[in-house]
């Protein structure tokens, strides 16, 4: 793409800008000045995001091959070759955009938010890693590589939620995100275990052309019952996702994320590393197409994930645990769109989400900033007219969240909507009306926070008052730079992402599951998606979310606890979130405690110490005590022994 | 220019020879005494390279070889060898000792002269047992290094010394003289049929021999190597000599002398009783499932640090014996032998790996130990605070033991996972929960030691690594790295000899 330079050079230098910004802020952490150190990483990610565009245009405009090379061989096994290496698509380009895009506004936006920290310059180290080992996740050209980069921003995602280390619930949070993900990870590690026994290879290339061939493949899991290999595989792999997307029940480490610093939840934990389940199915849709029940499968688990994590964002007073349970729902749209064989519109979704997503988190932080540290809603209010730009940038955000016609998230949320209703999978129906009544809660929750937030009373005390303000400069600009995707990079793009042959070489549907082909057909433009939409189910339903946030929080804002008194039921369910945290603290934790404790106390120190070592030297011990008794020191006593030896000695002799 | 040096027999020699010169100085604390040990460390590590540089990666037969009768009555011979199997574990060796050299620098006061000595002494003899062609030379040598492993636990050891000590003896000793019934036993049955008896390993891997005496030696061996390795249940011995001796012995123990146990399947168990192995696979793949799963529970809930690192070691350990063992049911689940490659080099990688990763956790709770003079993770606490350097080591060692993917930790867990999916479905299954419950033990101690607030007024007043103590962490966290990253060149030189493994165990060697 460029004269000099050969593509995969330039696809190095993107991923390798933020690591070398990353390992210098980390390394000479002690003998830089905060300066350097963004300046530095800042430099690096901002190098790989103007590369990025250059890679993107080159893709998505000037029809470039599919790049799909071998950067370096990780290790020859049996003959088979696992490497390093590159694929970049149109998907890949478009990741590779999205990423550096968000990730340049939060380490812009980091100078202002972590200024006073301790940790300035580790956090931006850690950041500029993140960013490298999403770039490794998103390019890589095999399962191996991919597992690779899924764990790498696992790990700093765990170094970032637990990035007030003193914080018990930072260190708990940060352990409790690794270890579900963990569990996610588990399948998915098994997952490619059975793509490297099926296919003896993990290049995506070659697996997915000979996935085909090995449809009928089956695998005896329990003896006399067979399964297909393929939703064996599917659903080994969807577990992965299920930990990274936070998808029901592997959520739980999400809401607990956000003890991290609010850039990380933006860029991490809402734009980007949770997309990353999303992104892998996508990209392994030949394979998932060859599995009805893994769909189905994933379709259940995003409708259950979009409609109940939705209720929970209704009662959360934390400002980004709102946010948060949002991302939550969100993921749960995207996944259902994967299971409805609609890839397009997940990652669609997923794009546009990942803008007014991270504009939401970041604007939350500004909130926290000008509330010099407090989270909780019900100390805020009426911040409108001392935050004017965070005001109407979070007006934006939240727009584009609950789909008004016209914002990005309009587009995508209602093209996932439409791909549901057209889906015959089992259980569309129920993924249908999950997100269709997620629409409503959306809109109620999103503008309740926004209502409570910079409407209304102002409830916060008089000191905090006093020093409340805009945030400066470095904190409102990436605001405004992601306010402009939020609003028009859906109506943009959804022609040729959506509806055009933006995909055509990345994503396989099957004849029979193509939803989104067959919606293209009532296509006309995003203009007419408007009209449309505007006399469309989902439009009616945000329009009741708003109506009944502002009666609520606006108009009888007493109103709330009364409704909280009459259904104290339902609020105690959603407020122990459903007891998932409870179960897994009590259950789960403390059952692995206890089974471990078994083990050791009745097994090794019983059992095998107790009894078997310890036991027979014991027995040792004893026996030779007791034949020490023979031997008295008594003439008499070993005469007396002789005899009876010698008379057994004649007896044997003698018969 | 060395070429015609016996350049396997110094890398034994120089460091027992070292040893015995080191102990001749006496027992005072001086510093030539350590400058003198370093050096002979050092020399042994430069020896040991040519090992690798001048070594053929492409021929399986033995290298660097050298035979010298010693007694021809017996045809004993003074025979040693290294192939692409031995060659990684003797440089592994050769490695740590020089980091456990350093790593008693400062901290051994009392008769440092017989430490040091102790140390060297059995470095040599882990060689020689690594290099072994002899089976009784082998013998010799396995036996030889319990006696400074019993003296540094003994006389350096924790309070509870002498019990672990006789446990840690009696345990190995147990397990070994039943191995040495057997190799008489063939050396009579090899002159019955080739009418000379032998202990040349080679000649006994192709030693024809009937389904029932195959399967008693197998079950000698197997008494033998798992009580090495440790396998459950006879792993007891392990967490107990652990938390008695001293850093450096408890880094020589897990770092190598586990490793012996896993030498002697693939260089013993598998190519002289390859039938046995096939009857008794099941055996093995059983006991090494449960060290993984059962031994993961029990570390979860260790109080001690060095115990629960002891336990991680065991679980670990269970990866090299199950990727060893998956050859025949590989082959009967699929109909090919493709994977029994990849599950063999996985616990051999594993081993390698297990070597730098368990070494360094036993440092790091060294460095701690030193200044607190407490094994137990209640009395940590927010040491992030006070030893910031330390706690990077730290998590990064312990992201290396829960298998993070760009750490060695991961490439042989990897490789012996993707083997057992094509084996049996529930044998990965149960391999993979090492990937939960091995990041919840190591996790949850490093939450309880390294994070949170500062804990006692011991945590507070804490000092950061020295010097020393950040290079033996600094290499080793290189070397895990470099692993991690690119393993690529420490498989290439174990390719032939595994697939000559590999073609050696297809083949039955009962007799027509």
């Amino acid at each position: 793409m460029f004269e000099n330079y050969s593509d995969s050079q330039v696809y190095l230098a993107i991923v390798l800008a933020p690591l070398i910004g990353s390992i210098f802020a980390g390394i000479f952490n002690a003998y830089i000045s905060k300066a350097v150190a963004h300046t530095v990483t800042i430099a690096g990610v901002g190098i790989s995001f103007i590369l990025a565009l250059f890679v993107f245009e080159y893709h998505a405009f000037n029809d470039a091959q599919i790049y799909n090379e071998t950067v370096y061989t990780w290790l020859v096994s049996d003959g088979i070759r696992f490497e390093v290496g590159f694929l970049v698509d149109n998907l890949t380009s478009m990741m590779l955009v999205v990423v550096s895009f968000v990730s340049l506004m939060v380490h812009l936006y980091t100078i202002g938010y972590m200024q006073e920290d301790p940790g300035y310059k580790r956090f931006f180290s850690y950041i500029s890693l993140f960013t490298f080992s999403m770039y490794m996740l998103v390019m890589s050209n095999n399962f191996l590589q991919l597992f690779f980069g899924w764990e790498a921003v696992g790990l700093v995602s765990y170094l970032l939620i637990g990035f007030y280390y003193k914080k018990e619930s930072a260190i708990f949070a940060n352990m409790k995100a690794f270890l579900v993900n963990r569990v996610g990870d588990f399948g998915f590690i098994l997952g490619i275990a059975g793509v490297l026994m099926v296919f003896n290879t993990l290049d995506y290339a070659d697996v997915f052309s000979a996935a085909a061939a090995h449809a009928d493949q089956t695998i005896e899991l329990i003896p006399g019952k067979e399964w297909s290999m393929m939703t064996v595989i599917c659903i080994l792999l969807f577990i992965g996702a299920m930990g990274k997307s936070a998808q029901v029940p592997l959520h739980v480490w999400l809401p607990d994320s956000m003890e991290g610093p609010t850039p990380i939840s933006a860029l991490i934990h809402a734009a980007t590393m949770v997309t990353a389940g999303i992104f892998m199915v996508t990209r392994m849709s030949p394979l998932f197409e060859l599995s009805e029940t893994a769909l189905s499968f994933i379709l259940v688990i995003g409708a259950i994930t979009a409609l109940f994590m939705g209720f929970l964002g209704i009662i959360q007073n934390d400002i980004k645990r709102v946010v948060a349970y949002s991302t939550l729902s969100q993921l749960g749209y995207m996944t259902v769109a994967l299971g409805a064989s609609a890839y397009s519109a997940a990652v669609f979704h997923l794009m546009t989400h990942a803008f007014f997503k991270a504009l939401l988190f970041l604007a939350a932080g500004s909130v926290i900033i000008g509330m010099h540290h407090v989270q909780d809603i019900r100390q805020m209010g009426g911040l409108k007219k001392y935050m004017p730009i965070t005001y109407w940038t979070s007006l934006i955000g939240t727009l584009a969240l609950i789909g008004f016609p016209g914002f990005s998230g309009f587009y995508s949320k209602d093209s996932i909507i439409e791909a549901v209703h057209a889906s015959s999978i089992a259980g569309s129906d129920f993924a249908y009306y999950s997100v269709l009544i997620g629409v409503f809660i959306t809109a109620l929750y999103s503008l309740r926070l926004f209502f409570i937030v910079f409407h209304g009373e102002e409830r916060m005390d008089h000191h905090t008052k006093e020093h409340l303000k805009e945030s400066p400069w470095v904190v409102w600009l990436p605001l405004v730079l992601l306010a402009i995707p939020s609003v028009i990079i859906g109506g943009m793009t959804i022609s040729s992402v959506l509806y055009g042959d933006y995909f055509n070489n990345v994503v396989y549907v099957q004849q029979a599951h193509d939803v989104l082909g067959h919606l293209k057909e009532d296509y006309h433009g995003p203009f007419s998606m408007i009209l449309h939409g505007i006399s469309s189910a989902p439009f009616l339903l945000m329009a009741a979310g708003i109506v009944v946030a502002w009666f609520l929080y606006m108009k009888n804002p007493e109103l709330p606890a009364k409704i909280k008194n009459i259904f104290s039921p339902i609020y105690y369910v959603l407020d122990s979130k459903y007891g998932f945290d409870a179960f897994n603290e009590k259950v789960i934790a403390a059952g692995t405690r206890g089974i471990g404790n078994l083990l050791s106390k009745f097994g090794d120190i019983l059992i095998i110490d107790g009894i078997i070592v310890n036991g027979s030297a014991k027995s040792v011990a004893w026996f030779s005590g007791l034949i020490r008794n023979i031997q008295t020191g008594y003439l008499y006593h070993y005469a007396f022994a002789m005899i009876l030896g010698l008379i057994g000695l004649l007896y044997i002799t003698v018969y | 220019m060395f070429s015609n040096l016996p350049l396997l027999s110094l890398v034994i020699w120089t460091p027992i020879i070292g040893g015995m010169l080191v102990l001749a100085t006496g027992s005072k604390n001086s510093i030539e005494v350590k400058v003198l040990s370093l050096l002979v460390s050092l020399v042994t590590l430069a020896l040991s390279i040519p090992l690798y540089t001048q070594f053929d990666p492409s021929l399986a037969s033995m290298q660097f070889e050298e035979l010298i009768p010693w007694i021809s009555n017996f045809h004993i011979n003074y025979h040693i060898g290294v192939d692409g199997i031995s060659m990684p574990l003797i440089l592994l060796t050769t490695f740590i000792t020089v980091i456990v050299i350093i790593a008693g620098w400062e901290v051994i006061t009392f008769k440092v002269a017989q430490y040091f000595a102790a140390f060297l002494i059995l470095e040599g003899l882990m060689i020689g047992t690594f290099a072994a062609m002899d089976a009784m030379l082998f013998y010799v040598f396995w036996e030889a290094l319990l006696i400074p492993m019993f003296v540094i636990i003994g006389i350096w050891g924790g309070a509870n010394r002498v019990y672990a000590t006789i446990k840690f003896f009696l345990y190995t000793f147990l397990g070994s003289v039943f191995m040495l019934i057997s190799l008489l036993y063939m050396y009579m049955h090899a002159a019955e049929v080739n009418g000379v008896g032998t202990f040349n390993l080679l000649e006994l891997h192709k030693l024809p021999l009937d389904m029932t005496p195959q399967i008693l030696i197998f079950l000698s061996f197997l008494l033998a190597f798992a009580v090495k390795v440790p396998m459950w249940p006879v792993h007891t011995w392990l967490p107990d000599a652990h938390v008695e001796a001293p850093t450096g012995g408890s880094v020589i123990l897990a770092a190598i002398m586990l490793k012996l146990g896993g030498y002697g399947f693939i260089r013993f168990s598998l190519p002289i009783t390859p039938d046995a192995s096939m009857a008794l696979d099941w055996l093995v793949i059983l006991l090494s499932l449960i060290a993984i799963v059962y031994i993961g529970f029990v570390a979860l809930i260790q109080a001690d640090m060095k115990k629960l690192i002891a336990y991680s070691s065991i679980s670990h350990m269970g990866f090299v014996t199950l990727g060893f063992f998956l050859f025949w049911k590989i082959t009967e689940n699929t109909g090919s032998a493709s994977g029994a490659v990849l599950g063999l080099e996985g616990g051999m990688i594993q081993m390698i790996s297990h070597g730098f990763i368990s070494g360094a956790m036993f440092l790091s709770v060294g460095v701690l130990y030193d200044r607190m003079h407490s094994r137990m993770i209640k009395d940590y606490g927010g040491v992030v605070n006070t030893m910031p350097a330390f706690a990077t080591f730290a998590v990064f060692f312990a992201m290396a033991n829960a298998g993070l993917p760009g750490t060695s930790g991961f490439v042989g867990e990897f490789m012996v996972i993707m083997a057992a999916f094509k084996a049996n479905f529930w044998y990965a299954f149960l391999a993979a929960t090492t990937l939960i419950i091995g990041a919840a033990y190591t996790l949850w101690m490093v939450k309880r030691v390294i994070f949170g607030e500062i804990a006692n007024e011991q945590v507070e007043n804490l000092e950061d690594m020295n010097g020393r103590e950040f290079f033996m962490m600094i290499v080793l966290a290189i070397a895990v790295l470099v692993i991690g990253l690119y393993p690529a060149p420490l498989l290439e030189v174990m390719h032939a000899s595994i697939d000559n493994l590999v073609a050696h165990i297809s083949i039955s060697k009962l007799p027509m």
